[in-house]
């Protein structure tokens, strides 16, 4: 700004180079604005601080080779207590598995129809509409999870070979609740995709499908994981749905038909039982927080790697 | 479909007869129109055509010879591209676009009932103005037309039998594996020659392929260009109008003036209309006087 | 050419055979792709029907104002409606001015360095973590450090932060669709860059930051998981004081009610939870649809 320009030192330019562009009263405004700056900062710091910090706690009490041995049980309620994380894991990527199982196909279906289909005006009508499926409260989706899904649709379809909490139930829910993710995060991929590819498939006599899934879907792809991504960290730390529906019994499975209980299941009935400060159920909200915090962290970072790497291939 | 296509003679009755040696001059009104000699690749008469109610072309009538190339020349916003890309209607795909008039390729209505876009590509080849290779590799860019038409004969065969005759095999039979895009400007662009050649067209659309290549990367696509006139009709659009008098046999320049937009203002073969041009404003334009 | 030669050969440019079975395919895709595109709308209007054939009876004016209860057919949301209102009006008073304040700094007068690069990719990491995170920050700093209590204020400080990376990420994008020449205009006639970002910027950004910050309030409407965290969920049979000490009272939302209802195992309640969703989604899609009508509105004038 003006202090590049330090040779000059005439009485005017002086004093311009004192006061640039301001006046008194507005260096506190500066200061209130990095404070405000700050608070993101402060946030993430403390996020960390208050995860980690009673995580060690924890881990003082429970060895961190117990912690992540894949042969204890999540088993917190009566001694001997064993807290083998990969239960609650496993009840995550459970639900993560079968809700992307169904999400996936829908999701990206709907980003191919948006992009490469649909007419201009057909679009600014669905994608709105599409996009009030992710701004439904998840507790509605709870809800209707274990009262509509569960309830009744799957017992009635299988009786006793279901149970009342399944995963299933809570994948259907989460599967809707992330299909505007995928779907628009990718097709903003796919509409990145330059014309010009689309056009020397067409003028080679390409059918609009074989355009659609031979050019602009391989085209897209990094961008279309990095929709995944975020979808599935989505589905990781979505509490709500999975503590009604999915059940509460840590379960190491992948089938959709058993009671399961994931990372935030358990964290959510930790915060239900009261549990007292300083006890090893208390700071096993943090251990396990802290692994979800580190889970969903990563997806993330890799989904905005994956984007950036995207759109320079595309500048 | 999107598009609206008003066909002015759309039955096979008139297709017939107009097959069975009508008069040309129904179809060239101006005298500065030249009718080619044999049986013309296209025949476009009272050619109208409109982005929305934005008017791009206006009765745009003439014959493109076959085995030929025949350049479309003019200034920025004349139609040329546009009259290019209603041979093969690629213009089907913007939305809200109305085309009036008549195009034959051979004796078929392109326009006509029944006519399916993708077999009118197929046929049709198109290279555009900037080279687009797919982001995939060399064999599979030229490879791509085959597979979806699912072709049968011996794919490595075609693959390099195209590149070949797109003077670009000896420059990359290395490595075919490698991306189409880590190619130079002027070998991207005889890639996607190949490509088009690879489903094995009649015609080869043109749309300024050379506009964004350097000057010997240039030479090499026109040498191409003179090649592949042996076989194939060609039809290329370009703005260099030494472009023009040194690679087409037959030459159209298109005008968008106060009243009227996109006119074929003459056409001739490329000879006689840089040597002695019919119409003032054609004159006009190859001296540089505007444009 | 000889004109013998030129005999024209017929050809046919309608599809046949291959082709034609290929553009079959396509056009047949378009109806499945637009089908699987319908499928999440369709199972939410099923949902929609389901929820208000159970919930409609049980929605009358009673229900409205009438306190919890453990006999479900005198149970209502008023406690948790004002629960709700209340915490989200703190959220906002305490998410928007910093929201805006960060968007001003990062846009208008942050060094280009490798500060601003981080406060960013902080920001955008923020809008990935889990709610039930905020929840665990909320409840080790608000309720706990601060000793706040599971309180109006400790909840709204959380969903505040919860809401935060999400408002700023809106604002930056108003702050950044305000054309240059309007700030040029203004420092050119001597204006402070302070004068200009009040004057001419913010007023500029007002519709952007406005749906922002009204879809984010719709996103913190919904929340149960975080405040349930903070310790929330509890049964409250009083309105909150009108007070800065009522700031302290403990509280309950409609979400969480909801959620109350849901875990119950008599069906009655399944009725309090259906009903209590018809109101909780009438607030949500109301405010998506103010969103829209504010950004219309504000952007004519």
């Amino acid at each position: 700004m003006a202090l590049a320009n330090t040779t000059d030192s005439t009485g005017l330019s002086h004093q311009m180079r004192k006061r640039p562009f301001r006046r008194p009263g507005e260096n506190l405004i500066m200061v209130a604005l990095v404070l405000c700056a700050a608070v993101s900062i402060a946030t993430t710091f403390a996020i960390v601080f208050v995860l980690f910090a009673d995580a060690i706690g924890f881990f003082r009490e429970v060895s961190f080779w117990h912690f992540f041995n894949f042969a204890n049980d999540w088993q917190t309620l009566f001694d001997p207590r064993s807290f083998g994380v990969w239960e609650l894991v496993a009840g995550t990527v459970n639900v993560t598995l079968w809700s992307m199982v169904i999400a996936l196909p829908l999701g990206l279906a709907a980003a191919i129809y948006l992009s490469e289909y649909a007419h201009p005006q057909t679009r600014r009508f669905l994608k709105p509409l599409l996009e009030l499926l992710a701004g439904v409260p998840t507790v509605v989706y709870a809800y209707f999870a274990l009262t509509f899904i569960s309830d009744d649709i799957l017992l009635p379809l299988f009786g006793e070979n279901i149970s009342f909490f399944n995963s299933l139930s809570a994948s259907v829910m989460l599967a809707v609740m992330i299909l505007p993710t995928i779907a628009s995060v990718s097709e903003d991929a796919m509409a990145s995709v330059p014309r010009d590819l689309r056009e020397a498939a067409y003028g080679l006599g390409a059918t609009r499908l074989e355009v659609a899934f031979r050019v602009v879907f391989p085209a897209a792809i990094s961008g279309i994981m990095a929709a995944i991504l975020l979808a599935i960290a989505r589905v990781i730390g979505e509490t709500m749905i999975v503590a009604v529906a999915a059940g509460s019994t840590p379960n190491l499975t992948l089938w959709p038909h058993e009671s399961i209980q994931t990372m935030t299941g358990y964290m959510l009935q930790v915060a239900l039982g009261d549990a007292a400060r300083g006890t090893t159920d208390y700071t096993s909200l943090f251990a396990v927080g802290a692994l979800l915090f580190v889970m969903t962290f990563a997806l993330n970072v890799a989904a905005q790697i994956i984007v950036r790497r995207f759109r320079e291939a595309y500048e | 479909m999107s598009i609206r296509v008003r066909s002015t003679n759309p039955t096979d009755d008139e297709a017939r007869e107009a097959l069975q040696g009508r008069p040309a001059e129904e179809h060239v009104p101006s005298h500065n129109i030249t009718k080619p000699e044999g049986e013309p690749a296209f025949s476009i008469s009272d050619l109208n055509f409109w982005y929305g109610t934005k008017q791009a072309l206006t009765n745009v009538g003439l014959d493109i010879p076959r085995k030929k190339v025949t350049a479309l020349i003019g200034p920025s916003g004349c139609g040329k591209s546009t009259l290019l890309r209603c041979l093969n209607r690629m213009n089907d795909l913007i939305p809200g676009v109305t085309i009036e008039g008549n195009v034959r390729y051979r004796s078929a209505d392109i326009y006509g009932p029944g006519v399916d876009p993708v077999e009118v590509r197929r046929r049709i080849g198109m290279v555009f103005q900037k080279p687009n290779p797919f982001p995939k590799s060399i064999y599979e860019n030229v490879a791509f037309g085959a597979r979806v038409n699912g072709f049968r004969g011996n794919l490595d065969d075609l693959v390099e039998g195209s590149l070949q005759r797109a003077a670009l095999w000896d420059e990359v039979k290395g490595d075919l594996k490698q991306s189409g895009l880590a190619l130079s400007g002027g070998q991207q662009q005889r890639l996607c020659i190949a490509r088009a050649l690879a489903n094995n067209p009649d015609v080869i659309l043109m749309d300024e392929p050379c506009s964004a290549l350097d000057p010997i990367a240039t030479l090499k696509i026109e040498d191409l260009i003179r090649e592949l006139s042996t076989d194939y009709t060609i039809v290329v659009v370009t703005h260099n109008m030494q472009q023009a008098a040194r690679v087409s046999d037959y030459t159209a320049f298109m005008l968008t003036d106060e009243e009227i937009t996109g006119q074929l203002i003459e056409y001739a073969p490329t000879e006689m209309m840089f040597t002695q041009p019919g119409d003032q404003r054609t004159e006009d334009y190859i001296s540089g006087r505007f444009g | 050419m000889s004109f013998v030669e030129a005999t024209p050969d017929a050809i046919t440019l309608r599809a046949e055979g291959r082709v034609a079975r290929r553009q079959a395919w396509s056009r047949a895709s378009r109806w499945i792709l637009l089908g699987a595109t319908g499928v999440g709308l369709v199972v939410l209007v099923i949902l929609g029907i389901d929820n208000a054939i159970v919930g409609i009876p049980s929605l009358d004016w009673d229900f409205l104002s009438s306190y919890p209860s453990r006999k479900a057919e005198i149970a209502g949301i008023r406690s948790s409606i004002f629960g709700s209102v209340w915490v989200l009006v703190f959220t906002v008073a305490f998410a928007i001015p910093v929201a805006v304040g960060s968007a001003i700094w990062m846009e208008e007068f942050a060094p280009q360095n490798a500060i601003l690069t981080t406060v960013r990719l902080n920001i955008a990491n923020l809008a990935g973590v889990p709610s039930i995170i905020y929840g665990i920050l909320g409840l080790a700093v608000f309720v706990r450090l601060m000793e706040l209590g599971p309180s109006i204020l400790a909840g709204a400080l959380t969903l505040a932060l919860m809401i935060l990376p999400m408002t700023v990420i809106t604002s930056v994008e108003a702050i950044n669709q305000v054309p240059p020449s309007i700030r040029e205009g203004s420092l050119a006639l001597g204006a402070t860059r302070w004068q200009t970002v009040w004057y001419h910027v913010l007023p500029g950004a007002m519709p952007g930051i406005m749906t922002g910050t009204i879809l984010a309030v719709a996103r913190a409407a919904g929340e149960t998981a975080a405040l349930i965290m903070i310790g929330a969920f509890t049964f409250i049979a009083f309105d909150p004081a009108l007070s800065f000490s009522g700031l302290l009272d403990s509280f309950t939302t409609l979400p969480i009610q909801v959620y109350n209802w849901t875990l119950r195992p008599q069906t009655e309640f399944r009725a309090n939870a259906a009903a209590g969703i018809i109101v909780l989604m009438i607030a949500v899609i109301g405010l998506n649809a103010l969103a829209l009508v504010v950004r219309d509105r504000l952007r004519q004038s």
